[in-house]
């Protein structure tokens, strides 16, 4: 590594560096009318200090909070670097929140200026201006249907970048002055936790933690500036954020962004990423995807299929991590390379990929040696907001479907006696904004943060995560029970969408189902079952014979682990929604909210343990357009076959 | 829904008469589907056709567009009076238009459908296009960076490369507008642009007319059977029944006509 490179501690210094050592080479491309439009480094360095003008004649000072609202696109990196160019701190917010969502964010991080993408988001912002004093300014970037508005506040992105051109000439100096102040232990962005307990907290990471995670993991992966990678995640979520932003400004690889989010696996498909990352959700619904289409082709085609993913997952997953595999079985699988495992990653977008995480939740492991079977470098790594993602990532060649990996560079990691885990690393976050108290309780008088996550580190050097520390009970028998190990293994189905488990302190483990409206409905289609919409289909007595079916299977193989096999699902119900984030079920990247859930549903719980036939819910929910509505709906208990725990070879069927 | 555009100060400020009909009453056979029927439509405005089924809407559309010729009456376009028009002349002087029963090349994608469109823009010959002389290929890339223009505009990407026949109806509805605007009209007629659709797909719909002519000043005329939507979104009304015209005003003058009442709600005999 260049020592300039090593001397630049902040992202804007990083960026000037990046602009004079590869100028022409590309940053950030996006799709825009059917075409791949470039911005080279020089022009991304270019934008960003005459936005830097601007938003400095705009009365942006050191210190100031500025709100992020919208997809990934050229001008959103510009806009985030211009903040962190005078010094001020970057703070995205999920575009897809409501404007009683953003209101307490807003308040919280104090922002004054606002980086808008289009009318929609301007029109959430100017609902609840009036609670927000101190905002004097809105940058939108989208001037569609904006003609008409009139706000003092409001400034066009395009005027604001000619306005801030026009000042360059004359303020040039006393900007690169302004970069120059900056240091590596200055707060950089702000990010909102995913909030899966309680009220959301923000999160502060310094340019200095950002930098040295991106770097620690770059090196370790030799990532280098010849890499593609696809930013299509929510520029909140901090993994968007440090591959998306962090990491292209540290090793000087191009970002590209899709059209429209619609378009995402075709605009994919046409750049060919080299290095790719995707929360388990994403991949998910990939293999759905793929599982429906497999079910609609012809006998053939779908013969093909099941052999030779047998035959990768057999052959392809120890091939991937350079295992010896015999001969005649390496031949075979050359030939499903050519036959099907190279147009399906084709399909996929994942020709060229040759480095992929997935992170932002536990993945299945059935799911993540899908992948690796095909060929696709898929490896998991752990980490949360405050720890600036990286913490452990597993290692090339040592990828085992129940660890997350050995901890990456300059981190130390210990567990409480609760199985807690701790980590001391130079990632970790400055603390909660505006919030001592709670920055005390998490990181300790030492300098280790408690991540909340219960795990153990095994023999190899590796992490494994069981679940949250305050999720991971008890069975009424003693045995462990952790609900995201089995909802994982459900949701291996392309017919289940969401799962919950319920059995802490419970006789037997009961779930809560969601199924997957697409998959499920593609089905239903096939086998002739009409049906009037999602509620309807998840009523019908077919679709719960296929899911008891799924649960079923389920149940066999945790039977064959004696230790798993009073996990064993016994009962479930089908919801008659999907889990929404509008309903304050999901966080917005996707997580299960257990509070909310289990107060919403106790009903359902109760009926599923007091081994009820039906249950009557009432549900609130919320429209798009925040009405709030009423749905009932009568919900049939289902009982799933049962076996008896291994090593019996015979499954028998017990009473449930 | 609520959709508030006309309280704000105008892009496009309503001007003169574009298009003006005057007593047109057209026949077939015996039966009479319109008579006398005056009204004109200003430059930028939003103007509805209204009434009940067989009120002769359509009919009046096919009149304007020349797809009909009327017995009697005239039509008078930007100050020209024209005593019969027909479609290849309407499309020739800025008028497009959408049909009741979607009217798009089925097995042809989304983006060959726009550009269908802008058909009469292209002046390149057959030898031209065949050997791909300069003029064929820069007309030819201006026709797609205008019907890129038009995909954004709509919000359809997505499908641009997928065949309409495999769209869902509201959908479909979108692309037809989108094949109407690639022909860059000043006056576009939309025959129950909302037809069959739910309410979300109104909601959407309802936008594009308003941000259609917001952003380009295009005059719309449209015939929608639903009240609710034509009197957010229409400047003016014309009311039509049995051929007549029964009313002509503010959506907030024809909502309190009491002939209009009458023939929506019909009347104690």
């Amino acid at each position: 590594m260049a020592p300039q490179e090593l001397q630049a501690d902040t992202f804007p210094k990083l960026l000037m560096h990046q602009a004079r050592t590869r100028g022409d080479r590309p940053a950030v491309r996006e799709k825009s009318r059917g075409i791949w439009q470039t911005l080279t480094w020089r022009d991304l360095a270019d934008e960003t200090v005459a936005l830097a003008a601007g938003l400095a004649e705009r009365g942006l000072q050191r210190g100031g909070h500025v709100a992020l609202i919208g997809d990934n696109r050229p001008r959103l990196y510009a806009a985030l670097c211009a903040t962190q160019w005078l010094g001020a701190v970057a703070v995205p917010l999920y575009q897809d929140a409501s404007a009683a969502e953003l209101l307490d964010p807003m308040r919280n991080a104090e922002i004054t200026h606002i980086f808008a993408e289009d009318q929609e988001q301007v029109d959430k912002l100017l609902e609840i201006l009036p609670q927000l004093p101190a905002v004097t300014t809105i940058i939108y970037d989208q001037d569609r249907g904006m003609r008409h508005y009139r706000q003092p506040q409001l400034v066009s992105h395009a005027d604001l970048l000619t306005q801030g051109r026009a000042l360059l000439a004359a303020r040039r100096d006393a900007l690169d002055a302004e970069a120059a102040l900056g240091r590596g232990s200055d707060p950089a962005a702000l990010f909102f936790t995913a909030g899966t307990t309680g009220q959301a907290k923000a999160v502060v990471l310094s340019h200095g933690a950002l930098i040295n995670r991106a770097r620690t993991a770059a090196a370790m992966e030799n990532l280098r500036d010849t890499d593609v990678t696809m930013a299509y995640l929510p520029p909140a979520w901090i993994g968007q954020h440090m591959f998306g932003y962090a990491q292209p400004m540290v090793v000087g690889f191009c970002v590209c962004c899709p059209e429209s989010p619609e378009t995402m696996l075709a605009d994919m498909r046409e750049i060919g990423p080299t290095y790719f990352v995707a929360p388990p959700k994403v991949l998910e619904s990939l293999l759905a995807q793929v599982s429906v289409r497999m079910e609609d082709a012809g006998r053939i085609k779908r013969s093909l299929y099941q052999y030779f993913m047998a035959l990768a997952r057999r052959v392809g997953v120890p091939l991937l991590s350079g295992q010896a595999v015999p001969l005649g079985d390496r031949l075979v699988y050359r030939l499903g390379d050519m036959l099907m495992y190279g147009p399906l990653r084709d399909v996929l977008g994942m020709s060229r990929v040759r480095l992929a995480y997935t992170a932002g939740e536990a993945i299945g492991p059935d799911l993540l040696l899908y992948f690796r079977a095909l060929g696709v470098n898929l490896k998991q790594l752990y980490g949360a907001t405050e720890t600036g993602i990286f913490v452990c990532v597993q290692p090339d060649g040592e990828v085992k479907p129940d660890s997350v990996g050995t901890a990456t560079d300059g981190v130390e990691l210990k567990f409480t006696a609760q199985r807690e885990l701790l980590v001391r690393s130079p990632g970790l976050f400055s603390g909660y904004h505006g919030d001592a108290d709670a920055t005390r309780l998490a990181i300790d008088a030492d300098g280790w943060f408690h991540t909340g996550d219960a795990g153990w580190l095994g023999d190899d050097g590796q992490l494994r995560i069981i679940d949250r520390v305050q999720d991971v009970g008890a069975l009424a028998d003693g045995s462990l029970f952790a609900p995201k190990y089995l909802e994982n293994k459900l949701k291996f189905f392309p017919f289940v969408k969401e799962a919950v488990a319920i059995g802490a302190g419970r006789d037997e483990v009961c779930m809560v189902v969601s199924i997957d409206a697409g998959a499920v409905g593609n089905w239903a289609d096939r086998h002739n079952i009409a049906y009037s919409g999602y509620a309807d289909l998840a009523s019908r007595d077919e679709v719960q014979v296929l899911i008891a079916d799924c649960v079923g299977k389920m149940n066999a193989e945790l039977a064959q682990d004696p230790a798993l096999a009073s996990l064993q699902v016994h009962r479930f119900l089908l919801l008659h929604k999907e889990l929404e984030a509008d309903d304050g079920e999901l966080t917005r990247t996707g997580k299960l909210r257990r509070v909310v859930i289990g107060e919403r549903y106790q009903a359902l719980v109760d009926a599923l343990y007091a081994r009820r036939d039906s249950v009557r819910i009432d549900a609130q929910v919320r429209y798009e357009d925040g009405r709030q509505g009423t749905i009932s709906a009568d919900l049939k208990i289902c009982r799933a076959p049962t076996f008896a725990a291994a090593p019996l070879p015979m499954p028998t069927r017990k009473a449930a | 829904m609520t959709v508030q555009l006309h309280a704000h100060a105008r892009a496009f400020p309503i001007g003169g008469p574009i298009v003006e009909v005057h007593d047109i009453s057209l026949n077939f056979g015996g039966v009479k589907a319109l008579t006398k029927i005056s009204f004109d439509v200003r430059e930028h405005e939003v103007r509805a056709i209204i009434g009940p089924n067989g009120a002769g809407k359509s009919s009046m559309l096919n009149v304007i567009n020349g797809v009909y010729r009327p017995q009697a009456g005239s039509i008078v376009l930007r100050g020209e009076r024209l005593a019969a028009m027909t479609p290849r002349r309407a499309a020739h002087m800025g008028i497009a238009r959408t049909f009741q029963n979607i009217a798009l090349f089925k097995g042809m994608t989304v983006l060959d459908n726009i550009m269908a469109g802008s058909n009469l823009r292209m002046h390149a010959n057959f030898l031209e296009v065949a050997f791909r002389l300069p003029r064929a290929l820069r007309e030819a890339r201006e026709c797609r960076e205008a019907a890129e223009e038009i995909i954004e505009f709509l919000e359809i990407e997505h499908i641009r490369k997928t065949p309409v026949g495999r769209l869902p109806y509201g959908l479909q509805k979108r692309v037809e507008l989108g094949r109407a605007l690639a022909a860059t009209p000043q006056v576009l007629l939309l025959d129950e642009p909302m037809a069959g659709m739910n309410i979300e797909e109104k909601q959407d719909m309802c936008r594009f007319i308003l941000d259609v002519n917001d952003h380009y000043g295009t005059t719309v005329i449209l015939i929608e059977h639903d009240m609710g939507v034509v009197m957010d979104i229409s400047d003016r009304v014309v009311v039509l029944d049995y051929g007549k015209k029964i009313g002509d005003g503010t959506p907030e003058e024809v909502r309190s006509n009491q002939d209009v009442i009458d023939a929506y709600l019909g009347v104690a005999h």
